[in-house]
C-alpha cells in the first residue's frame, strides 16, 4: 500500500512544481516527474508478490494467479515513448524561447496579453 | 472489407510519405496530403449510410472470447459518424486552403506531415473502442497540434505553444492516471467491457475518483472556463488553417466527444448525475465569460478564440441538460460551430494573408477589395450570431427550448442573452474589418487566391444551410442515430459486444 501512496506523492510533487516553479526547465522537469510517477503507479498495478515473469508460462501450468500482469508493462512502455516525445518537444521549445527572450523566467516571457 | 482502419491508416501512411516526397518538392507533399484528406472525406460521407448500425473491427482478427474482448477494437456508431464527418470535411477544406496560404511559410513539407498526423490522431480518437488507444491517439493529435501552433517560430508563437504544452501535458497526465486507476478497478481497457464491469461494481469512491480525473483532464482539453487559459493564446498563434482545425475540430474531439463518451456511455450518467450539474455550471460559465471576454478584444483571431470558448460552453451546457432534446441541440450546435468557426478563422487568415495584420482597429473597408472574404465572413458572423434562418439560429433555438423544457428558465435566459452578446461582437468584427472606410495603407489589397476562396465559399454555404439537418429525412440518418447513442447510455456495451 505504501508504494502506491509514494507514487501518488511523487505525482503531487510534479503537480506542485508545475504550479509554483518559474523556470521553464524546472516546469519541464516537474512535468516529467508527474509522468514518471504515473508510469511507476501503472507498473505497480500489474505487480504480483512473488509472481513469475509472463514469458515463462509452461512451468506454471494453469496457475494464472502467479503471473505478473504484462498489460500494464506494455502500456507503460508506450507511455514512456509518448513522454519522450513530449519532453523532447518541450525542451526544444524552451531552448528556442531562450533564444528569443534571453531568459527562462516565465514572468519575463509575456508578449501575449489579454 | 471493413473500412474503419483506413480512417487512421491513410493519414498516418501519408504523413510517413510526405517527408520523403518533400525532398522532390513541397508541392508534391501538399498534393499527396490533399489526396489523402480528400479520400477519407469521401469515405466519411460514404459511411453515413451505416450510421444506424454499430460496426466493430477487431485489429488482427482477435475476436472476443465468450463476450470478453481480447484484442484492440475500433467502434463506429452514430456519434462516431457525426464526428468523422466534422473532422474530415473541415480537415479537407483547411488542407485545400493551406495550399495557397502556407506559401507565407518555409518548410511547408513538414507542415503537411504534422497536419496529416493530426488528422490520423483525430480519426483514431473517435474510432477507438479502447481506452488506452484513445489516449495514444489523443497524444498524437496533441503533439502534432503543439508543433503546428508554433509553426511560425516567432516569440509569441513559441510562448503560446509552451503554455499549451504544459497545460495539455498536465491534462494528459491526469487522463493517464485516470486510466491506470480505471484498469486497476476493472481489469480491462475495452470501453464496452469496462462499462459492464463498472455496472457490476456500482458507485464506489474509486469510480468517482476516476470520473473526476477524466472530468478535469478532458475539460482542460476542451478549454472549459476555469481551464481555458491556453486557448486564447494557442489558437490565434497557429497558421489560419490550423486555427480553424483547432477551434473547429480538435477541442470538440479531444474534449467534448471524450467527455460525452466516457460519462454517458461508459460510466452511465444515471449513476454519476453530479456530472450533469458540473456540465451545466462549466457550460454556463464558459458561455457567459467567453462572450464577455470576446467583446473587448481588438485582435481578430483572439476574438474568435474567446468566441470558441463561449460556443463550446453552449455545447456542454446542452449536454448537461440531460434530455434527448438537449443532446440533439448540443450535437447540432457542435456541427454548426465546426462549420462557421472554421470559416471565420479562414476569413481572418485571408485578411492576414493580404495585410499581415490582426489588429482590427487598423482595418476597415476590406469588403470593397475582398468581396468573397467579406461576404463569407458576413454569412459566418450572422450564422454564429443566431440570425434566422441560418444554421446557428436553429441549434441555439433547440438548446433554449431544451433548457425551458427541463425547467432551467434562468439558464435559458442566460443562453438567449449570450446569443445577443455574440451577435454584438460579430457585428463589431464586421464593422471594424469589412465595412467602413478603407485606409490608404490598404488601397492595394486584392482578393485572396482561388483555392482559398473555394474553401471559404464551401464552408459559408455549409454554415448557411446546415439548418436542413433538422428536416426529418436528414435528421433520421445523421443526428438521430448519434442522439440515440448518447441517450441510450449504457446500451453502448450491448451494441458493441452483442448479447
Amino acid at each position: 500500500m505504501i508504494v502506491y501512496v509514494l507514487a501518488i506523492l511523487l505525482f503531487l510533487i510534479g503537480l506542485y512544481g508545475i504550479v509554483v516553479k518559474r523556470n521553464l526547465i524546472k516546469i519541464v522537469i516537474s512535468l516529467m516527474i508527474m509522468e514518471y510517477a504515473i508510469n511507476l503507479f501503472f507498473a505497480l498495478i500489474g505487480y504480483r508478490e512473488g509472481g513469475a515473469a509472463p514469458i515463462h508460462t509452461e512451468e506454471l501450468g494453469d496457475n494464472m494467479v502467479l503471473f505478473v500482469d504484462p498489460l500494464p508493462q506494455a502500456l507503460v512502455l508506450t507511455a514512456i515513448v509518448i513522454g519522450l516525445g513530449t519532453t523532447a518537444l518541450l525542451v526544444s521549445f524552451a531552448v528556442r524561447i531562450y533564444e528569443k527572450y534571453d531568459t527562462f523566467d516565465v514572468r519575463k516571457i509575456r508578449k501575449l496579453r489579454g | 472489407m471493413n473500412v474503419l482502419p483506413l480512417f487512421v491508416a491513410i493519414p498516418l501512411g501519408a504523413a510517413f510519405l510526405t517527408p520523403i516526397l518533400s525532398k522532390a518538392g513541397n508541392r508534391i507533399s501538399a498534393v499527396l496530403g490533399l489526396c489523402a484528406n480528400g479520400f477519407i472525406m469521401g469515405l466519411s460521407i460514404w459511411i453515413i449510410q451505416y450510421s444506424k448500425d454499430t460496426i466493430v473491427y477487431f485489429a488482427g482478427g482477435w475476436q472476443p472470447i465468450a463476450g470478453i474482448p481480447i484484442g484492440i477494437a475500433m467502434v463506429m456508431d452514430g456519434l462516431t459518424v457525426v464526428m468523422l464527418l466534422i473532422i474530415n470535411v473541415v480537415g479537407f477544406f483547411a488542407m485545400l486552403y493551406s495550399l495557397n496560404y502556407m506559401t507565407r511559410y518555409t518548410e511547408t513539407g513538414k507542415y503537411y506531415t504534422l497536419f496529416l498526423l493530426m488528422m490520423g490522431g483525430l480519426n483514431g480518437v473517435v474510432l477507438s473502442g479502447d481506452l488506452f488507444n484513445l489516449f495514444v491517439f489523443l497524444e498524437i493529435t496533441a503533439i502534432a497540434s503543439y508543433s503546428l501552433v508554433a509553426f511560425g517560430v516567432e516569440a509569441e508563437e513559441l510562448e503560446a505553444s509552451f503554455k499549451y504544452q504544459v497545460l495539455g501535458g498536465t491534462a494528459s497526465a491526469m487522463i493517464l492516471l485516470g486510466i491506470a486507476v480505471f484498469y486497476q478497478l476493472t481489469g480491462t481497457l475495452n470501453l464496452a467491457d469496462a462499462s459492464r464491469v463498472i455496472e457490476g461494481i456500482g458507485l464506489n469512491p474509486a469510480v468517482i475518483f476516476v470520473g473526476i480525473l477524466f472530468l478535469v483532464g478532458f475539460s482542460l482539453k476542451a478549454a472549459l472556463m476555469p481551464f481555458h487559459a491556453w486557448l486564447p493564446d494557442a489558437h490565434p498563434s497557429a497558421p489560419a488553417p490550423i486555427s480553424a482545425m483547432l477551434s473547429g475540430v480538435v477541442i470538440k474531439v479531444l474534449g467534448v466527444y471524450t467527455l460525452i463518451r466516457m460519462f454517458f456511455n461508459i460510466f452511465g450518467i444515471g449513476r454519476m448525475s453530479f456530472v450533469l450539474i458540473v456540465f451545466l455550471i462549466l457550460g454556463t460559465l464558459s458561455m457567459v465569460a467567453g462572450a464577455f471576454l470576446a467583446l473587448s478584444q481588438k485582435d481578430f483571431k483572439r476574438l474568435l478564440a474567446y468566441s470558441s470558448i463561449s460556443q463550446i460552453g453552449y455545447v456542454i451546457f446542452a449536454f448537461g441538460l440531460g434530455t434527448p432534446l438537449g443532446f440533439l441541440g448540443g450535437l447540432f450546435h457542435l456541427i454548426n460551430h465546426a462549420s462557421f468557426k472554421s470559416l471565420l478563422f479562414l476569413n481572418s487568415g485571408a485578411v492576414v494573408y493580404r495585410t499581415d495584420n490582426r489588429d482590427m482597429e487598423k482595418m476597415g473597408g476590406f469588403s470593397q477589395r475582398m468581396p468573397v472574404t467579406g461576404t463569407t465572413s458576413l454569412m459566418g458572423s450572422l450564422s454564429i450570431g443566431g440570425i434566422p434562418p441560418l444554421g446557428g439560429f436553429w441549434s441555439k433555438l433547440v438548446i433554449v427550448i431544451a433548457a425551458v423544457e427541463s425547467h432551467h428558465f434562468i439558464l435559458a435566459g442566460i443562453a438567449v442573452l449570450t446569443s445577443i452578446i455574440t451577435l454584438a461582437y460579430y457585428l463589431k468584427v464586421q464593422k471594424m474589418t469589412f465595412f467602413g472606410k478603407l485606409s490608404d495603407l490598404y488601397k492595394g489589397v486584392k482578393e485572396v487566391p482561388v483555392l482559398m476562396c473555394v474553401s471559404m465559399v464551401t464552408l459559408a454555404i455549409l454554415s448557411l444551410g446546415l439548418g436542413v439537418l433538422l428536416l426529418p429525412q436528414l435528421r433520421n440518418i445523421i443526428l438521430d442515430p448519434a442522439v440515440n447513442v448518447i441517450a441510450g447510455g449504457l446500451d453502448y456495451a450491448k451494441m458493441v459486444l452483442g448479447g
